[in-house]
């Protein structure tokens, strides 16, 4: 870079940093250690609406009801009715009268999301025990017991994305508004 | 008892704030004679503990143990929901803008991990030229920056509009304990992503914390290479556990849950992952039934501390009324406090420095003469947004959801002097 120019840009930078809020970054270590996404296929569970993160493997309800009955059903009730408030999965309707009842059925926007959320937090006396085609069972089964999809549907990375929710189009966001 | 130089300057008692400057509170409202302190208890003595030396100096500070053994509020365990729940700071009893960090609000979904930090990982991956692992020992020699920021949970308050009635036994910690304000230090996370090299394409970030939850909160990359950082300390020493020890992300202003706790993933990523916790939490429910999400920064607030729900009013004369105001959007410009349910309004005094999205302090001395009165304050920030009503919010969105509610509070005192909550 010829000088004048090499100049006019860490002038630019020293402008910008006096400017921004926080200290600029020019000053500081560089520490990280390279990794590659490889290394990271254990540890990297996020798993995104268009399918980006979801792991290999695949289950129907129809294979998701014993797992759904030995490590969900004490929280979640047989059906997905729930043995509190907090703790149902099933039914609602958005459009009803009074309160409408909230539920990975009526109110989850993504299919992804109720993956995301059971292969880490799930179930919660232990979580990130169940293995990746359990997740895929027991999430087609509470997807079924919504009435979302078959019994024999088969949710796999590619499929899950496309699984449509009641509730996708019900969410405004906020995001822009600072 | 009333004193004639004292300015009223609302309606039901206000004062002007400058009685609170030294100028002249102390002939009216001190008039009532102290039984302690008064002519007829005698001579004063120097008392024992000016006779003898007391223990020296120890490891570990502890309180007085005359002063109030404050705790913060928690509800009790839900077996469906191991380590789930939250603790609420007792904003009544403290002063100042500061909480002591161990009485820090906290909100968990499954409980605080025991975390070794020479174990930590924080790893910043996806959209990046180079996925990175920095360690904890890494993280401690990179420049940091020390900033005075509040912390409020987006839940907080919600009861207030939730409820038809007020809560009779409502206090300023039950309802609105969910808020806590700390000097927090850390490195500016846009110099971590900076390191990792950010793709254009890349506009969001998506953060996981190590708790058995991985609970995981999207972010916009513009928050995070503005003021967003990643949190070592909190009041000079480490942050606590249920803070996110050894490293919690921090986004001034934003809703608290998007701070995530205990961080150990930073995912770079075109849209945000609409993970559960911004899905089918932390969105709000409007009357047609579309839902608010992503509602990041936290609306103008304020919140009178004392007197407050719970307390009692023993005798008539001039009190100080003290809150608490804050914005995700800036400074607090302006506190008004109203006596009389929001009829008249006074200009309160700020007591406090007036940082960037972080609690401030304000006060303003008021004359109770012993009859009914509503006591409410109304904060206005640096840019122009004015705290609105509870009922202003409940015709806007109605209270199928609660999250994001920063309505006035109202605190009623009775001709018995007892204050409690309500709605005016």
């Amino acid at each position: 870079m010829p000088m004048l120019k090499r100049i006019a840009s860490i002038t630019a930078l020293l402008t910008v940093a006096a400017t921004s809020f926080l200290a600029s970054s020019q000053e500081t270590v560089r520490l990280g250690t390279p990794i590659s996404e490889s290394q990271l296929a254990n540890f990297d569970l996020i798993a995104q609406p268009n399918g980006n993160g979801l792991p290999a493997g695949s289950g129907t309800a129809r294979q998701g009801k014993a797992v759904y009955d030995a490590r969900c059903a004490a929280c979640h009730a047989a059906n997905g009715e729930g043995i509190s408030a907090a703790t149902i999965i099933v039914g609602g309707d958005m459009q009803s009268e009074g309160e409408p009842l909230r539920t990975v059925g009526s109110y989850w926007p993504e299919a992804s999301t109720v993956f995301d959320f059971v292969r880490r937090a799930m179930p919660a006396d232990a979580p990130k025990s169940l293995s990746d085609d359990e997740v895929y069972q027991v999430v087609a089964y509470v997807l079924f017991l919504n009435g979302i999809i078959g019994e024999d549907q088969e949710l796999n990375a590619s499929t899950l994305p496309r699984v449509e929710m009641p509730n996708a189009d019900g969410f405004i966001d906020q995001s822009a508004i600072h | 008892m009333t004193n004639k130089n004292l300015e009223k300057v609302a309606g039901n008692g206000l004062l002007n704030r400058r009685h609170l400057l030294g100028m002249g509170l102390g002939g009216a409202g001190m008039a009532v004679a102290n039984t302690v302190l008064g002519a007829d208890s005698g001579p004063l003595q120097i008392p024992y503990w000016s006779r003898q030396p007391g223990p020296g100096a120890s490891p570990f500070g502890d309180r007085s143990r005359y002063a109030p053994q404050l705790e913060r509020m928690s509800g009790s365990p839900n077996p469906t929901y191991p380590g789930g729940g939250a603790s609420r700071s007792p904003l009544q009893h403290l002063q100042g803008t500061i909480t002591p960090n161990a009485l820090h609000f906290e909100r968990h979904h499954a409980g605080i991990p025991d975390i070794d930090p020479a174990q930590h990982k924080l790893v910043i991956n996806g959209l990046v030229r180079q996925p990175l692992v920095f360690s904890y020992e890494d993280l401690l020699r990179y420049t940091m920056v020390s900033r005075i920021y509040f912390l409020e949970c987006s839940g907080n308050s919600g009861a207030v509009l939730r409820r038809d009635t007020p809560d009779p036994n409502g206090t300023a910690q039950s309802l609105h304990g969910l808020v806590s304000c700390a000097e927090w230090t850390g490195i500016p996370l846009s110099t971590l992503l900076d390191e990792a090299g950010v793709l254009p394409e890349a506009n969001w970030i998506a953060a996981v914390g190590a708790d058995a939850a991985s609970m995981g909160r999207s972010v916009p990359l513009a928050k995070a290479m503005d003021d967003s950082m990643l949190a070592l300390f909190q009041n000079g020493e480490p942050v606590m556990p249920g803070q996110g020890y050894p490293m919690r992300l921090f986004n001034p202003g934003w809703e608290g849950n998007t701070s995530v706790k205990w961080l150990t993933q930073i995912k770079l990523t075109n849209g945000p992952v609409h993970f559960r916790d911004e899905t089918s939490k932390y969105t709000d429910t409007l009357p047609d039934r579309s839902s608010l999400q992503f509602t990041f920064p936290m609306g103008v607030k304020s919140l009178i501390t004392s007197p407050s729900g719970q307390m009692s009013l023993n005798q008539r004369g001039i009190y100080r009324v003290t809150g608490l105001a804050w914005s995700g959007s800036g400074s607090i410009r302006r506190v008004e406090v109203s006596a009389d349910g929001g009829r008249s309004w006074a200009d309160a005094l700020i007591d406090s420095e007036r940082h960037e999205k972080a609690l401030t302090r304000f006060s303003i001395p008021w004359e109770w003469n012993g009859g009914s009165a509503i006591l409410q304050s109304r904060a206005t920030d640096s840019a122009g947004n004015v705290q609105p009503t509870r009922q202003s919010i409940l015709d806007e969105r109605g209270n199928i959801a609660t999250y994001h509610f920063h309505g006035i509070q109202s605190w009623s005192v009775n001709n018995a002097g007892e204050v409690r909550d309500a709605h005016a």
